[in-house]
């Protein structure tokens, strides 16, 4: 998640104090990613030492941020650029139920349904909230919510996906290999 | 709370003998006025069959299904018929309106059937339709609408005259994304209007719709969800 384009797209539609770019940051993306301060005026020192905001102390001695030339252009580049994909994401889900496959499809069996209902639970909520976004015409909130309720979905999708699998499970016989591999290993014991 | 279903240790087998089939067994399920509630689980787990022993369309072979005081399993079939026509409402995948009818036509139908006159009925359809935002399609023919448009069509049809339970079987399959969930809204507000709504879909996003969620494997139900609420939700927004 980019902090610094974020708040380089804040400061697109005006000047802002450093702390009104932390709350203008939460509540645009719904409070999902909580923002600490330092983080903002740490993404803020790189951003004016890279030339892409400029600073000005007003009268009450508070440091006001907006954006120069360079920042705005270097904004229209990351909106003109597609997120690249994490080809193997370290997802916990996937490390769990890998490791639970050893303790057998029972054990993978468990950590699916409970998952599954998890995350069907996840998508209730999101989708009570967004019946509050469209109340209120909040379309960039309603798009955030969009995409969490997807991915939400896709997992639950792959869990089921993973469940159908299980059902179609059958024992694997030992493998030729496997047996001579074993054999040696006996052999070799003194 | 006002129980418009109720299902106890209701079963339903095919078949006798060794090729005898349990294709629901020892179901119990309440649903209120004013709730949704959706059915998921893969092909075979039973779905269909607890739709169709809601509605009356199949009798138990074990345990009661009473609807609004109703044991359906112990009712002759006039009886059956004229509780099913006044209180159910279904939508299917299939969207079957009447082709050569308007939409105003479709809806008014039940009403007509149940003794209401023609004039009437359509009166009170085209209010249906008007108070659904379908004003603009009430002289059409389904050919002349969208997908999504004759789903909520088919929609008006089935809660026309006020039921209490409206049954809906992947009312959403067919249709895009958008038009999906026009209807889903149209079938979330049924439940502000006081009816019931069980749903059957395998679409995760639609279920997320309902209230509750029954998981269903192998004829069992073997879980139920809801969504978290106070230290498990994941969201806290200050203005919701």
């Amino acid at each position: 998640m980019s902090i610094r384009y974020s708040l380089l797209a804040i400061l697109d539609a005006g000047p802002r104090h450093g702390y009104a770019l932390k709350s203008e940051f939460e509540a645009a993306t719904g409070n999902v990613w909580p923002l600490n301060v330092g983080q903002v005026y740490s993404t803020l020192s790189r951003l004016e030492r890279d030339g892409l905001v400029l600073v000005t102390e007003d009268e009450d001695g508070q440091k006001a941020y907006r954006i120069s030339d360079a920042g705005r252009q270097d904004l229209k580049r990351w909106y003109g650029t597609p997120v690249v994909r994490e080809v193997v994401p370290r997802q916990e889900l996937a490390i769990k139920l890998v490791f639970a496959m050893r303790s057998g499809p029972e054990q993978v069996r468990e950590v699916v349904q409970r998952q599954l209902v998890a995350t069907m639970a996840s998508l209730q909520e999101f989708t009570n909230l967004k019946a509050t976004a469209e109340r209120d015409g909040d379309l960039a909130w309603l798009m955030m919510l969009d995409a969490l309720i997807f991915q939400a979905e896709a997992e639950a999708r792959w869990l089921e996906l993973c469940e159908a699998r299980l059902a179609h499970l059958r024992p694997q016989p030992l493998s030729v290999g496997a047996d001579a591999e074993e054999t040696r290993d006996v052999e070799r014991m003194p | 709370m006002i129980r418009v279903l109720s299902m106890e240790r209701a079963g339903r087998r095919y078949g006798s003998g060794p090729r005898q089939v349990t294709a629901l067994d020892d179901v119990s399920l309440t649903v209120q006025a004013g709730e949704m509630l959706a059915v998921m689980g893969p092909s075979g787990s039973g779905k269909s069959t607890l739709l169709q022993l809601a509605g009356g369309l199949t009798r138990p072979t074990s345990g009661r299904v009473v609807l609004c005081d109703s044991e359906l399993g112990t009712l002759r079939e006039a009886e059956l018929s004229l509780v099913l026509r006044r209180r159910v409402g279904f939508v299917f995948q299939d969207i079957n309106l009447l082709p050569a009818l308007t939409a105003a036509e479709n809806v008014s139908l039940p009403l007509e059937l149940d003794g209401v006159r023609s004039r009437r009925a359509m009166a009170t359809a085209r209010a249906l339709l008007s108070s659904l935002d379908l004003d603009d399609v009430a002289g059409r023919l389904p050919a002349q609408m969208s997908g999504g448009q004759q789903q909520r069509v088919a929609v008006a049809r089935a809660v026309i005259g006020g039921r209490s339970l409206l049954l809906a079987d992947e009312p959403t399959g067919a249709l895009d994304s958008l038009s999906a969930e026009s209807v889903m809204q149209l079938l979330r507000t049924q439940t502000g209007n006081g009816s019931a709504v069980v749903l059957v879909t395998h679409n995760f996003r639609h279920a997320a719709w309902a209230d509750r969620i029954l998981c269903l494997r192998d004829g069992r139900l073997i879980d139920e969800v809801r969504p978290p609420a106070g230290p498990e939700s994941l969201l806290r927004r200050e203005h919701v």
